[in-house]
């Protein structure tokens, strides 16, 4: 029987009770939200925290809304509802293809993007789709509030830059002229975590890539964006041999490494092909401006 | 600690551990045995029940994070000597083999008839692709499914019952 270690189990009110809780308690205090990741870990002991702070009472961090240029989703705005939301699909359509994807139904029903981006697992979709789309993270403390890109936020395998006693509360999306952006997830059975995925967000402005994202998962640990497969698409024309060259860049960045779901050479492959189709798709969904 | 929940329309309260987990607290506080416990790990989904209408795997929900609020197992399916059309239509169209994953298989449908009540196939297999049957039995499950969408009581009729 699976169990995780003793803890003790504290329910916040607000945002400003989680913090209040979270200083209170000390760095061995944890947020769970929908606890799809956490549990698990903390039924293998990969986790034990003392304290779990849960926050699925702040109904207020479930949202998704437009505030004048940026699409803001709240930390706890669960699978599904990213999954169903045909406003993001409009504006950032790499969403959906990433949730129809990631895990199933019950388990969408549950988890949350601000516990998917926290638990920072190397083989999380969210992560990439966010760096893709050159996503901002606001994080809030006792004493206020802060916002960082994705390449800040992310520090490494199950380590981001939120602090003891702070707490993920919203992700910013710029919302940019014509853009584009798909998904590419190869997984060894329905559901599943990555064996690799690339996401691939594109800003056009005319026949040229005005600015992109590449986002990676499962293909390095401290991998989680493409820069150089990016700069090769920026400012280039949507041709096909940009497209090439793009996709051996991401083959030569990546670091993935041999494991149960497949050897670090496989791994590459895929970054090269996933890389290409997930920019080809991208450019597809451009609108016609 | 305490916790405090409606299962199946009857209000519980209990002292636990706060880590333990929904299916043990149905199981072994309630002796609800009708959710079964599988792979303990979120993927067969033999565990799942409805939490406020949806269905979540229990497995990886805390008792405590349950506190609050409503949930329906498969004992809750029955209404007064009367089953669900989702447990008829598993009898008529042989929706289970062994019976191991029925119970969950049976509240994500009915969840998802709830919302959408003339489901196509695809949308069937859709929401089931988070259960697993060992029997692999998943076309009588379909079938199943299909035939509560076939006869679920009239909205008049629900009205007259109620």
């Amino acid at each position: 029987m699976q169990v995780p270690a003793p803890f003790e189990y504290e329910r916040a009110i607000s945002v400003d009770d989680a913090l209040a809780l979270l200083d209170r308690l000390g760095p061995e205090a944890r947020v769970i939200a929908g606890g799809h990741s956490l549990l698990p870990m903390m039924k293998l002991r990969l986790a034990a925290p003392e304290h779990l702070v849960d926050i699925n009472d702040l109904r207020d961090l479930d949202y998704i809304r437009t505030n004048g240029s940026e699409m803001r989703i709240g930390a706890m705005t669960r699978h599904r509802t990213l999954l169903e939301s045909d406003a993001l699909e409009v504006q950032f359509p790499i969403f959906r293809d990433a949730e129809q994807v990631i895990a199933d139904p019950p388990v969408r029903n549950r988890g949350t993007i601000g516990g998917a981006l926290c638990q920072a697992d190397p083989s999380e979709d969210l992560s990439a789709v966010c760096a893709a789309c050159h996503a901002k993270l606001v994080i809030r403390g006792l004493d206020g509030e802060r916002v960082v890109d994705m390449d800040e936020f992310h520090k490494g395998p199950y380590e981001t830059s939120v602090g003891p006693a702070e707490m993920l509360t919203e992700i910013r999306l710029e919302m940019r002229p014509r853009p584009g952006s798909a998904y590419e997830k190869v997984e060894r059975r329905a559901g599943d975590w990555a064996v690799a995925a690339v996401g691939a967000a594109v800003w056009m402005d005319e026949d040229r890539i005005a600015d992109c994202g590449i986002g990676l998962s499962a293909l390095g640990s401290n991998v989680l964006r493409a820069h150089r497969a990016e700069e090769e698409l920026r400012g280039k024309p949507a041709t096909d041999e940009t497209i090439e060259i793009a996709g051996r860049a991401a083959y030569e960045e990546c670091e993935p490494v041999t494991d149960q779901r497949g050897s670090a050479e496989y791994k590459r492959h895929l970054a090269y092909e996933l890389t290409k189709r997930a920019v080809r798709r991208a450019l597809e969904r451009v609108p016609r401006g | 600690m305490q916790v405090k929940m409606t299962v199946n329309g009857e209000e519980v309260t209990r002292d636990v551990e706060p880590r333990m987990l929904l299916v043990h607290f149905l199981r072994d506080e309630l002796d609800m045995t009708g959710t079964h416990w599988g792979c303990d790990t979120s993927n067969c989904g033999t565990c799942v029940v409805q939490m406020d209408g949806e269905p979540v795997k229990s497995c990886t929900v805390l008792a405590a994070m349950a506190s609050g609020h409503e949930i329906l197992t498969v004992e809750g399916l029955e209404q007064d000597g009367t089953l669900d059309p989702v447990q008829q239509g598993f009898m008529e169209e042989h929706g289970l083999q062994c019976g191991f994953c029925t119970p969950g298989m049976m509240l994500t449908a009915k969840a998802l008839l709830r919302e959408n009540p003339n489901p196509t196939e695809a949308e069937i297999r859709e929401a089931i692709s988070g259960q697993i049957c060992r029997c692999t039995g998943y076309m009588n499950i379909v079938k199943a499914v299909r035939w509560a969408a076939d006869h679920q009581p009239s909205p008049l009729a629900q009205e007259v019952r109620s």
